[in-house]
């Protein structure tokens, strides 16, 4: 069987086993969850040493450890994966945040078993979206994904949640219908003459390329690249279309959260550069500009709009716009350095935000509330948690030695290669985040960590437990190791980018 | 011992420190963490002393006369493309084995002052942990052998100044002070890094080889691709280096940069004699000197601007240094100006044999000035030790409780003042040699610095150890014990004699080295205007006298501008929270909020409505379904006759 595959096999099999506990059994559900998502972490890490080996072996294929299978012949879908350098960086980014995020929801006490199930259900989404190579698995995936967030926020969340439970799916779901305008725009108009339908990402790819050498009309590529690329780029919390991010982090529950920002809105970017650039590169080049303007005002205004927030979840809410916008940003750069930064910072936000989520989750369970106005001196009490939302802010400004200062430098050198004024604009503006991020960070350490206690009954709060510190200690470490050792990744993903590039 | 085998220790071992005191000091008693960190550095220390002795009586001078330019190892970190490559590295060559053998005494010196200083402090093992992240990322600072190398490292110190800063993380002014450090050198950390992306775009390096290489009076690889290419009418080069300039100038606090170094003195003394006086902030120094053929042969405008603002800041820095009461802020405001002069040295360099005593006295300032101005902040450490007060108005007379400290403050204010003999003398007169034959107005200004600086040195001296003695109750002040003035004492050796040690032999912009004499002609004058500032203090504030009020009457408005800083601070303030919060962050946040959001709100309440009007279509009343279905069998009837 192929490795991929167990990805879906894993969680389906810890449903199963999850559906016939009892519910009331909650020790033995977070048991299987446990050992089930170590699996799946081992998976990962088993897959990125099998990958680099067969890299390093001098296996040149774009895609590694393909299987196809044909499920529905009439449309030719076929359920087939296959890895690159970035598949297997999101796979490993995917499995580390589930299996945190199972740590993080070990608090979890109402409808355990009910919870877990649709935290599966989400993650094989997640899995099965990363290694898939055909349109339509891909998109069915996609929606897996997104269908238990409505009931993970709506049922297990806090605050305005059916609000922003509904919020969040509709316009999610607004961005699939774009989407799936897009794919089949891309199915049935792709094909040369004389060729077959197909839904695979690699033949499409072809085809569009041998279409491109018979000088064949390309102006379908002209309409579905923008709905296309909106569709992914509403996850990828793109301006205008970022409002159900802070409203969905807000209410979401921890874990839930983790997962959303740390996986879910990758699916996004990973979406707008596996199937908008990749398979419409003409159009691709000649819209960018239009896309850069919208992510280049993301970056920014993500930025200044979590400078006065003082919701902890809503300042990482816009930070999160403030940094996947720079995820697309690099992307519409279009040259190897700035997308291999792209994806580089897309592990790195995944790992951050997750550790940022999993930390205010914390702090909220023992405080009660997420306002940084009625917090302070926190750091006298629960010492570790603190340090540990230090060292998040840290890597979120960028600091050297941590994974966020990699993606940043790749991005900004990769996207100054370009030598126009437009471009040379757009990157000084993203220049500039890396100040107002050093602001919105230190104003919440400072005011929240640092200072004198503020309420007297937060003296008495508890640090971290076990299974928490399990949770931030993992994401920390996987934060400094790619922060400390970054060439392999770096190494890695540019491998997978190399075949997109030279599309452009 | 092979220097490839030692080399790594220098940055291997205070990492480790970092990592072993950071994650576990917490289950070692205090004193044993500081002594572990305070014997590995000794180790670190032994071993930059030993690198650098080798290197400049040894291994270093060349056949032919020059400094050799080492590169110990270099391996490759990250790779952005073909030729875009960080590596770390160990770059040996006369400014950075003189950098090693600063950082590494005064942070050793540091790490056992602290002992006694931080005896007790809650957080003991937290300190150590920082200053060995610190001294870790110092030591790559200097020795880095490209450019992003050395941007990571001065993001690395530009953190851990943060951390130690913000020691005392309880109290609000030192958390808002660590906040403005960080928040300031990062906005001048942004330029840096747009000089770096312009510089390496075109030149395709970040590597300090190639672009220090001169060759005909040019740096062949600068000029080759960057040569004639402008923007706006300026020239790219002169862009670049001017915006590298700028993220040298935030840490080394040039004005308008300078505001977060005063507050910065919320952190503990010792803190702030390594890395507030001492190292850190001479970084942005030690930056333009290694960049320095750049500046010299490619944008010789954009070195005298430095020239001209490191004047400007001297002369500013200076002025307000006479007028602050707490101690450490003087020191501050007197280590902003004595920064700027190192940065009008390098200004008013040239490059080839004597003509490059400018960048020599530059160097040999940052020497001398580590030493003594370390001697005059874990001076004043022992100072506020023993009165448990930053403010003037507490002490008094304590020449007769502090023995010790008096002796080492007394000698390094001389050195600082400029007098013969002590250290501050001998780089201070290149200084205004190579400032005399570059510009009469940067010499006058200089000149006056010298001696402003012996004036307010002096009235900060005699108001701590002379004047009249305060009330000091029951809790009279005593010396410090002996870890902390031994670490003093030997600081005040070195303060003596760094001056003798003939530095122009060794460090010059073209590795030559030449021979240099001191110039009467220039020092006398100096002297003068040092001894008549030294005088008018004496004078002043040997005893509690009435001049002082005086004179302050008599300037009563520049008094008051020079003592709230000239109100930069406040105009910094008004830019980031009138302008920067409240028009454009609270605007965007509210355009979030109200247009965006609103809209999209707006879709759903559209949504609701429109199925709530045609809900009613639904009714399941029969005769409304009949007259519908009546009116639309009639107009499609009347569509297709009338179509």
């Amino acid at each position: 069987m192929n490795i991929l595959s167990l990805f879906v096999i894993i969680p389906l099999i810890m449903m199963a086993i999850i559906f016939c506990i009892d519910g009331e059994k909650k020790s033995m559900i977070r048991m299987v969850m446990s050992i089930g998502g170590f699996a799946l972490l081992a998976t990962s890490a088993y897959l990125t040493v099998e990958y680099l080996a067969a890299r390093e072996a001098g296996d040149m294929a774009e895609f590694l450890f393909t299987d196809s299978i044909l499920w529905y012949e009439t449309f030719n879908i076929h359920y087939a994966v296959g890895v690159d350098g970035v598949s297997v960086a999101m796979l490993l980014l995917s499995s580390i945040v589930v299996i945190t995020g199972v740590f993080v929801s070990y608090s979890i006490e109402e409808q355990t078993k009910e919870y877990f199930l649709w935290f599966l259900l989400l993650s094989i989404g997640v899995y099965g979206f990363f290694i898939s190579l055909d349109l339509f698995t891909m998109f069915l995936f996609y929606e897996v994904a997104l269908i238990p967030m409505y009931l993970l926020i709506g049922l297990w969340g806090s605050g305005k949640k059916e609000y922003s439970a509904m919020k969040l799916t509709l316009m999610l779901m607004g961005g699939s219908a774009f989407l799936m305008v897009g794919i089949f725009g891309i199915y049935y108009l792709s094909v040369p003459k004389g060729g077959s339908l197909t839904f695979n990402i690699q033949e499409i790819a072809a085809n569009v390329t041998t279409l491109t050498e018979q000088g064949a009309d390309n102006s379908w590529q002209y309409i579905f690249f923008p709905l296309t690329f909106v569709g992914f780029g509403v996850l990828g919390a793109m301006f205008p279309f970022h409002t159900w991010s802070p409203d969905g982090h807000a209410s979401a529950p921890t874990a839930v959260s983790m997962l959303h920002a740390g996986v879910l809105m990758k699916l996004g970017g990973y979406g707008c550069f596996r199937v908008a650039m990749y398979l419409m590169p003409d159009a691709a080049n000649d819209l960018a500009w239009i896309f850069i303007v919208l992510t280049g005002i993301s970056v920014v205004y993500g930025a200044y709009s979590a400078c006065v927030q003082t919701d902890l979840k809503y300042i990482n809410a816009y930070s999160s716009v403030s940094h996947c916008g720079l995820v697309l940003f690099a992307l519409l750069m279009m040259n190897k350095t700035a997308m291999t930064g792209a994806i580089l910072q897309m592990v790195s936000h995944g790992l951050m935000t997750a550790l940022f989520f999993a930390l205010i989750g914390m702090i909220y369970g023992r405080t009660h509330t997420r306002d940084i106005r009625e917090m302070g001196g926190l750091m006298k009490v629960m010492p570790v948690l603190c340090v540990c939302y230090v060292i998040a802010g840290l890597a979120s400004l960028g600091l050297p030695g941590l994974s966020g200062f990699v993606a940043e430098m790749t991005i900004f050198v990769g996207a100054f290669e370009h030598e126009d004024m437009f471009h040379r604009v757009f990157v000084i503006l993203g220049c500039t985040s890396i100040v107002i991020t050093a602001v919105y960070i230190l104003r919440v350490v400072g005011k929240i960590l640092f200072g004198p206690i503020q309420d007297e009954h937060h003296a008495a709060l508890t640090d971290a437990i076990w299974y928490e510190k399990i949770a931030i200690f993992t994401l920390i470490f996987a934060i400094a190791a790619i922060g400390m050792a970054p060439l392999w990744l770096s190494n890695m993903i540019a491998g997978g980018i190399e075949n997109i590039v030279k599309l452009f | 011992m092979e220097l490839t085998n030692l080399a790594p220790i220098v940055l291997a071992l205070p990492l480790l420190m970092f990592m072993i005191i950071g994650l576990f000091g917490y289950k070692m008693t205090p004193k044993f963490s500081g002594i572990l960190g305070t014997t590995a550095f000794s180790i670190v220390t032994i071993v930059c002393y030993y690198i650098a002795l080798t290197y400049f009586f040894g291994s270093g001078r060349l056949a032919d006369g020059s400094m050799a330019k080492e590169v110990i190892f270099n391996f490759e970190w990250l790779r952005f493309s073909e030729n875009l490559v960080i590596s770390i590295g160990f770059l040996l060559d006369p400014i950075s084995a003189m950098m090693l053998i600063v950082i590494s005494t005064v942070s050793l010196m540091v790490h056992v002052y602290s002992m006694g200083y931080m005896h007790g402090e809650e957080g003991f093992q937290r300190y150590y942990a920082v200053l060995s992240l610190f001294s870790f990322a110092m030591l790559g600072l200097v020795v880095a052998t490209n450019i992003f190398q050395m941007y990571i490292f001065w993001e690395l110190v530009g953190v851990s100044s943060f951390l130690l800063i913000s020691f005392y993380y309880t109290k609000p002014s030192a958390v808002k002070a660590a906040k403005k450090a960080f928040i300031v050198t990062r906005f001048a950390d942004m330029f840096f890094l747009m000089g770096i992306l312009i510089l390496s775009f075109y030149t395709q390096t970040f590597d300090f080889g190639p672009l220090t290489e001169v060759t005909n009076n040019h740096v062949a690889i600068v000029s080759e691709t960057m040569g004639g290419v402008t923007f706006c009418g300026l020239s790219v080069i002169s862009i670049a280096v001017f915006l590298i300039f700028l993220g040298g100038a935030g840490k080394s606090a040039m004005f308008p940069f300078h505001i977060w170094l005063p507050d910065a003195m919320e952190g503990p003394t010792p803190a702030s004699a390594l890395i507030h006086a001492a190292t850190m902030v001479v970084a942005g120094v030690y930056l333009v000197a290694r960049l320095f053929p750049i500046y010299f042969f490619e944008a010789h405008d954009v070195l005298t601007i430095i020239a001209y603002i490191g004047a400007f800041t001297s002369l500013f820095a200076a002025v307000i240094a006479c007028t602050q009461t707490d101690i450490k802020r003087v020191l501050a405001f007197s280590t902003i100006s004595q920064i700027a002069y190192m940065m009008v040295a390098l200004g008013v360099s040239g490059y080839e044999g004597n003509e490059g005593l400018g960048f020599t006295a530059s160097m040999w300032h940052l020497f001398t000035h580590a030493m003594f101005k370390a001697t005059l902040f874990l001076a004043a450490g022992c100072v506020i030790h023993a009165v448990h007060s930053n403010e003037m108005d507490a002490m008094g007379n304590l020449r007769k409780h502090l023995k010790i400290t008096h002796i080492a403050f007394l000698i390094a204010c001389l050195a600082i003042a400029g007098i013969p003999i002590f250290s501050g003398f001998f780089s201070k007169d290149e200084i205004l040699v190579a400032a005399h034959e570059a510009s009469p107005v940067i010499y006058w200004c200089q000149t006056l610095v010298a001696g402003l600086t012996a004036f307010y040195m002096f009235r900060l001296y005699y108001r701590i150890f002379w004047y009249n003695e305060p009330d000091y109750g029951h809790h009279t002040p005593h010396e410090s014990p002996a870890n902390m003035w031994i670490p003093l004492m030997v600081l005040t050796v070195y303060t003596c004699t760094s001056g003798f040690f003939p530095f122009t032999e060794y460090i010059s912009p073209d590795l030559m080295g030449f021979e240099s004499h001191i110039h009467w002609n220039i020092a006398i004058p100096s002297v003068i205007v040092a001894l008549i500032g030294i005088g008018i203090a004496t004078f002043m504030y040997k005893k509690k006298t009435e001049y002082p009020d005086k004179v302050v009457a008599c300037i009563k408005n520049t008094y008051h501008y020079a003592y709230n800083k000239f109100y930069i601070d406040e105009i910094y303030l008004f830019i980031t929270h009138k302008i920067i919060y409240k028009c454009i962050c609270d605007p965007i946040a509210w355009f979030d909020r109200h247009i965006i959001d609103g809209f999209m709100n707006l879709l759903s309440w559209i949504t609701n409505k429109t199925s709530l009007e045609i809900k009613s279509f639904q009714s399941g009343n029969v005769q409304q379904y009949a007259w519908v279905f009546i009116l639309g069998v009639l107009s499609i009837v009347a569509l297709t006759i009338y179509l």
